[in-house]
């Protein structure tokens, strides 16, 4: 499809959509008769949105909300005769036994699948709380590995698992350091102490010597961090070319200020699943510290006109964008597609089309998704860089929009 | 190994750190000194109190600095009517109640912020928050330097409230000797109230020293709460001058051992210290009460 | 004690072992458990905290310790699920007798009491996080494998029925507590350790006997808990928030009671489930429900629910007699 298809498609939905929301309006208004007509099909979304992850999952449920409101609008579940989709929220309240209670709920309230969890300790006891019911869940964003290899057939991952994530990451770094005649040779590693975070230094500090990269520390620190002057200091006394964070959004803003303000100026901020480092609110509050700033992360695919239309409708709803909205958004429209082709809310059906066809992927750039034991194998993580107040993908040149600034200038 | 001036300014850092952590800690230490009750709702509090710097500069526009000028008589206004209104009588004065009142006021006040405001993290954003001062080869950030100055006056002050003023020795006479003190006629549940106000008004001026260079969410104040006990324990449960020593002390250690052994391990070496300061000297290295 | 005195346990575990087996929800099953599985390590707490007046902030590091060895014995060495229980309770107590040796020779009590406990807990959640045995911050998995062996099962009544087994344990320790010798030393002790000490009793055997009895039934709930969710990492086992339920149960049932525990717990988590409905498009506003709840029935319920329970119970009766009741509001 050329871009122009694209955009004929976007305004065409845009319209579609128009129409929808009247005869959403009407039908509100209309008495219960003129709505009878395929019963709706339940979705289990489940995301935390209080405690501590509750910044990410009022964003993830967003995502899920614009998707549901699409495909209903755009005339529901047609192979189930036009049934609309109707969203059961489940809040998992940032705690694993929160998250197998409301898949229970979920459960009892008969949802023909779950989709989301983002943490990966919540994603591990729901997705086994609804694999005694082989009752299919989509996880959105839960990164490790073992969610999916431990064998659960219910079980299955949008966005890349751990492995393929980090190898990603640094296979670009390498391609984008190659291409600028290799400027970087040193490297601090600054990340958070959770699974992600700690698996993250592990690996980067056995892989990263073998590329020929000299990993000068590995710095952790706790969430909530209180402070990152000592780690700023540490970073100027050591003068490495690269600075790898990996860490939530509210430590990632702190050192990224700290950075600026001890006037530390790597070659690059290389960040891998940085909390920040592609969150347009950072973008906006502080352009200065934000400069720059590469991160290898979930995103959508820019070439991917809704992708922009889904940015435009998460800030109306007065919330800044970042990856959990396009990324929930396209989780939910996969399921969608295989509930049609299922054509049935039976979860053995549904269970069997998610491990033997592929789907579109909404807005990821993942071309089409196919579940291997799980795991969708086509699922890529982009480059991007905060160039000009935006985030710009830079890398696969695929997907790319602007060309790389790197190594910065001094 | 570090040079010199790392070790240095890493020490002078965790000083400036250990200077807001100090004002935590203040409001803590006054709270359990005069009404032996240890606050659960103390983190709670201060994300409330940053809250209300981040509302006044994002929707009124006043500075962080300036804002604790509205903040502090709205945090001693709230910390004066929850312990008069609420922990007060909902707690009757038993350990194990009031224990479980400002468990419960930690839960109502996290949560209606949550409601409130959203789960973001938010931030304020001024001309002077990465503005460092240089002193030879050191970089020190203006921000905390304006924040240490501020914790050593507002010591000296509640000290001087203490011990200079009519309240100040009714709440040290509450302190000492509750019964005796309402047989002289004080009126004990109003110096409560008090009490819990001006620890309030402390987490006021401290969130107003964070908010330029940190940032708030509905959580965050847990963040401040264990390491403002460790202050407490360590500077002797109601002495303000040892809340000071304490969050000096516990800032240069903090720094250091993150120097040394990261940030996340880091956090042992103050668990550690805690844990032989209560076995060995459970009244605190500098134990004098209020 | 006498068998009279084991009664009521026993119909207290009695009603609640039928409900699993009334066609009740999957949903329903699943709260059963995991309540009672808080209740158990809220048993525990009231051993010391409730019986012997030595509030602990930092129960967690028996429940986490009783989780991470099980799980780490099962998935590392392989070993039986059964002796892995036996086990994590073991190395519960191991740890229990450690922080209060530690603790009561320094004769630390009250608020120091309750800040020790809760430093100890964080170190060893800060350690588990960083350590490699523990699986670091990935945390351990557990295989899913229904069976008698792996203690685990497919059938979540049999759980249940387990689960509320040790809870029944726990009631019929609890009611030993109050016809033993030891029990009695033990509120001896928490009443006037000098005035114990006077009358012979050694406050550091009963307090280090408590803390041994009161960690092996929260390490008992830790190992319970991992063979339930099969996952665990150091903010699950080691973190706060079980220190805190531990806690807030038997406060809010009524500490130093048999069944305060048990109850605090179901209606604690009842509560917490019958405001979820409430919270809407708008999150938290279910947990300030809760909250408020929470400080009224403070408020209203001197000495928790079964302090209410006790005084409803007196009133009926003056009211059966056909007196006025003597006290109103």
């Amino acid at each position: 499809m050329t871009s122009s298809d694209h955009r004929r498609d976007a305004s065409l939905s845009r319209r579609a959509l128009l129409q929808a929301g009247a005869a959403g309006a009407a039908l509100i208004a209309a008495p219960a008769v003129l709505r009878a007509q395929a019963p709706a099909v339940k979705l289990g979304i489940i995301q935390p949105v209080t405690g501590a992850l509750a910044e990410a999952g009022e964003l993830g449920r967003l995502g899920a909300e614009l998707a549901i409101a699409d495909i209903n609008a755009a005339g529901g579940l047609k192979a189930l005769g036009g049934a609309r989709i109707e969203m059961v929220f489940a809040d998992n309240r940032s705690n694993p036994e929160a998250a197998a209670q409301e898949v229970e709920r979920l459960q009892g309230e008969k949802v023909a699948a779950i989709v989301g969890g983002f943490g990966s300790g919540l994603c591990m006891t729901a997705t086994q709380a609804a694999a005694r019911y082989d009752l299919p869940y989509l996880v959105d964003v839960g990164v490790a590995d073992s969610i999916t290899t431990r064998g659960l057939k219910n079980t299955f991952r949008m966005a890349p698992s751990f492995s393929m994530a980090t190898s990603v990451a640094l296979k670009n770094l390498v391609t984008l350091n190659d291409a600028a005649g290799k400027p970087a040779k040193t490297v601090v590693i600054v990340h958070e102490d959770g699974l992600f975070g700690s698996g993250l230094a592990k690996l980067l500090g056995t892989e990263l010597p073998k590329l020929g990269f000299e990993v000068l520390e590995t710095i952790s620190h706790p969430t909530p961090a209180r402070d990152m002057s000592n780690i700023a200091l540490r970073i100027r006394s050591l003068k490495p070319d690269l600075v790898i964070p990996s860490n939530y959004y509210g430590e990632f803003v702190l050192l990224a200020r700290t950075m600026q303000q001890q006037r530390i100026r790597p070659k690059a901020i290389y960040a891998i699943f940085g909390g920040a480092a592609s969150s347009l609110r950072f973008v906006k509050e502080f352009p200065q510290a934000a400069d720059g700033i590469i991160d290898c992360n979930h995103w959508h695919d820019p070439k991917n006109p809704r992708s922009a239309e889904i940015r435009r409708r998460t800030e109306a709803a007065g919330k800044s964008y970042v990856y959990n909205v396009p990324l929930n958004y396209s989780a939910v429209t996969l399921m969608a597609e295989a509930i049609e082709a299922a054509g049935s809310v039976e979860s053995a059906k549904i269970l069997e089309v998610l491990s033997s066809r592929d789907f579109g992927s909404g807005v990821m750039p993942y071309g089409r998704s196919k579940f291997v034991e799980g795991q969708n194998v086509s699922a890529l993580p982009l480059n991007t860089q905060i160039q000009d107040n935006d985030v710009k993908v830079i890398y696969p040149d695929a997907f790319a929009q602007v060309k790389p600034v790197f190594p910065l200038k001094a | 190994m570090y040079s010199t001036e790392i070790v240095l300014e890493a020490v002078l850092n965790g000083l400036l750190t250990g200077g807001v952590y100090a004002l935590v800690a203040l409001g803590l230490t006054l709270v359990y000194g005069v009404l032996h009750i240890i606050n659960f709702a103390h983190g709670a509090l201060l994300t409330c109190a940053m809250f209300m710097v981040w509302a006044a500069w994002a929707w009124l526009g006043i500075d962080p600095y300036a804002a604790v000028l509205v903040v502090g008589p709205l945090m001693f206004g709230l910390g004066y009517g929850m312990q008069r209104l609420v922990i007060g009588p909902a707690s009757r004065h038993d350990d194990g109640n009031i224990l479980l009142v400002t468990l419960g006021l930690a839960i109502v006040l996290e949560n209606a912020l949550l409601a409130g405001f959203k789960s973001d993290t938010r931030t304020v954003a001024t001309d002077y928050a990465l503005e460092v001062v240089s002193i030879g080869p050191l970089l020190l950030s203006q921000p905390r330097l304006v924040g240490f100055a501020v914790t050593i006056v507002m010591t000296a002050l509640l000290w001087l409230v203490l011990n200079r003023t009519d309240i100040g020795k009714a709440i040290r006479a509450v302190a000492r000797e509750k019964t005796g003190a309402r047989l002289v006629g004080i009126d004990v549940d109003h110096v409560y109230a008090v009490t819990f106000g001006i620890g309030c008004v402390c987490l006021a001026v401290a969130a107003s020293l964070l908010m330029p260079t940190f940032y708030v969410n509905p959580r965050i104040g847990g963040a401040f709460v264990l390491v403002a006990f460790t202050i407490v324990v360590l500077g002797g449960m109601g002495s303000v001058v040892g809340a000071l020593l304490g969050g000096l002390l516990i800032g240069a250690v903090e720094s250091l051992s993150s120097l040394y052994l990261g940030d996340s391990l880091g956090q042992l070496g103050i668990f550690l210290i805690f844990i032989v300061v209560l076995l060995v000297r459970p009244t605190g290295l500098f134990g004098a009460r209020v | 004690m006498t068998a009279t005195d084991l009664l009521r346990p026993l119909l207290v575990v009695a009603v609640f072992a039928v409900v699993p087996w009334l066609g009740v929800s999957n949903a329903t099953l699943n709260f059963l458990v995991y309540m009672l599985i808080v209740a158990l390590a809220a048993q525990g707490w009231n051993i010391l905290g409730g019986f012997g007046g030595q509030y602990s902030f930092g129960h967690a590091a028996f429940f986490g310790t009783g989780a991470y060895a099980t799980a780490i014995l099962q998935v590392q060495l392989g070993v039986n699920a059964w002796v892995g229980l036996v086990c994590g309770v073991a190395a519960g107590v191991a740890v229990g007798l450690f922080v209060g040796f530690l603790s009561f020779r320094s004769g630390l009590r009250g608020s120091y009491f309750a800040l020790v406990t809760l430093a100890f807990a964080e170190v060893f959640r800060v350690v588990a996080n960083a350590a490699g045995f523990t699986g670091g911050a990935a945390g351990l998995l557990i295989r899913l494998e229904p069976g008698v062996a792996t203690l685990q099962f497919a059938d979540r009544r049999i759980t249940c029925m387990l689960v509320l087994g040790f809870v029944g344990l726990g009631l019929v320790i609890s009611t030993w507590l109050t016809r033993s010798r030891f029990g009695a030393h033990l509120i001896a002790v928490r009443e006037n350790e000098q005035a114990a000490e006077a009358l012979g009793v050694d406050p550091m055997r009963v307090k280090l006997g408590a803390i041994a009895l009161s960690a092996a039934l929260t390490a008992l709930a830790g190992c319970l808990y991992a063979q339930y969710f099969l996952f665990i990492d150091a903010t699950i086992a080691y973190g706060p928030w079980i220190s805190v339920e531990a806690l807030l149960a038997p406060l809010v049932g009524g500490a130093g009671t048999v069944f305060g525990p048990l109850i605090g717990a179901l209606a604690l988590h009842g509560l917490g489930e019958a405001t979820k409905g409430i919270a809407g498009s708008v999150p938290g506003i279910d947990l300030v429900v809760f909250g408020v709840v929470l400080i009224l029935v403070i408020a209203f319920l001197p000495g928790g629910l079964m302090g209410g329970l006790a005084r409803l119970a007196g009133r009926l009766r003056t009211i059966a007699r056909g007196r006025r009741p003597a006290v109103e509001a």
